[in-house]
């Protein structure tokens, strides 16, 4: 099956990606638009989902920096 | 004495490191695919852009084959050094707290920077004085170390800062101006900047030899050409 991994710079670390993106709306003419936090996305085809957890604290993402959500297809 | 200097794919620091080396002792590449360290004395694993920074610095590099061999030898007390992207890569093996950010500015950086010496207890740092300060440069995106508010009290309190970043020339947002840190048995080090790139005076400053020469012997008087 497909999974989609997301993955986040962790509450309370500063995200410069995050904060450059968000100074850049108002010039484009955005507005009422905050805490933008840039992550990454990782889509794979796996065929036993139990052990992407492992996968992800191990290799995709780390735990002291990043949090990071596995999403599978519903039912 | 017999320095290794690990090479993965992407290195692009371990010539320099070798020549660094060598200034004090006998210096050889060890290929990341090796399973065995040759028998050297001192490991060091140097800077660049192993698996080209893919995913973050340093997360595949450290199951290389040879990285097992370096945490055995780390864990038997063997005197390891890692410089910028090595560093990196020894955070995310777990032989050094904390980890490396994007830089603040998120900005590659290029700057001769002083770094001051914290800790003198390290195979790394016996050749320098206590607050000696020491011209190194750095060259960086990913320097911004950092760790949780408890792992910093634990390594303020264990000693385990080994380089600061003089005051106001922290060029990257690395909490407490930590440049460099050392494990709990102090034998392996990490630091952003690159010692092996300040080894002749021709450059600018050789403050990097006694990084090398510390590990020759505690103490060991720098040979400066």
């Amino acid at each position: 099956m497909k999974a989609r991994i997301l993955i986040r710079p962790k509450q309370g670390i500063l995200d410069p990606q995050g904060q450059t993106v968000e100074r850049a709306l108002p010039a484009l003419g955005f507005s009422g638009i905050s805490e933008v936090s840039v992550g990454r996305l990782v889509e794979l085809e796996v065929d036993e989902p139990a052990q992407l957890e492992d996968l992800c604290e191990r290799l995709l993402a780390n735990p002291l920096i990043e949090d990071f959500e596995i999403q599978l297809p519903e039912g | 004495m017999r320095i290794g200097v690990v090479r993965f794919p992407g290195s692009c620091d371990e010539a320099d490191a070798i020549a660094a080396a060598s200034a004090v002792a006998e210096a050889e590449l060890l290929w990341h695919g090796r399973t065995d360290l040759d028998g050297v004395d001192a490991v060091v694993v140097p800077g660049g852009f192993s698996y080209g920074d893919y995913l973050r610095p340093g997360a595949i590099a450290r199951y290389s084959p040879v990285m097992t061999a370096v945490a055995a030898f780390a864990a038997d007390g063997g005197p390891v050094l890692g410089i910028c992207n090595g560093f990196q890569v020894l955070c995310e093996a777990g032989l050094l707290p904390g980890a490396l950010l994007p830089n603040n500015s998120l900005r590659f950086i290029c700057r001769q920077v002083d770094l001051t010496v914290e800790r003198t207890t390290t195979p790394w740092t016996a050749a320098c004085e206590a607050g000696e300060q020491l011209s190194i440069p750095s060259k960086h995106a990913n320097g911004r170390w950092y760790a949780d508010d408890q792992t910093l009290a634990q390594i303020e309190a264990n000693g385990q800062v080994v380089f600061r970043y003089a005051p106001g020339q922290n060029p990257n947002g690395s909490l407490a101006d930590i440049a460099g840190v050392c494990s709990e048995q102090g034998n392996v080090v990490g630091l952003m900047p690159h010692p092996e790139h300040a080894v002749d005076l021709l450059t600018g400053s050789a403050d990097g030899l006694k990084l090398f020469a510390s590990v020759l012997e505690e103490g060991a008087s720098v040979p400066i050409s």
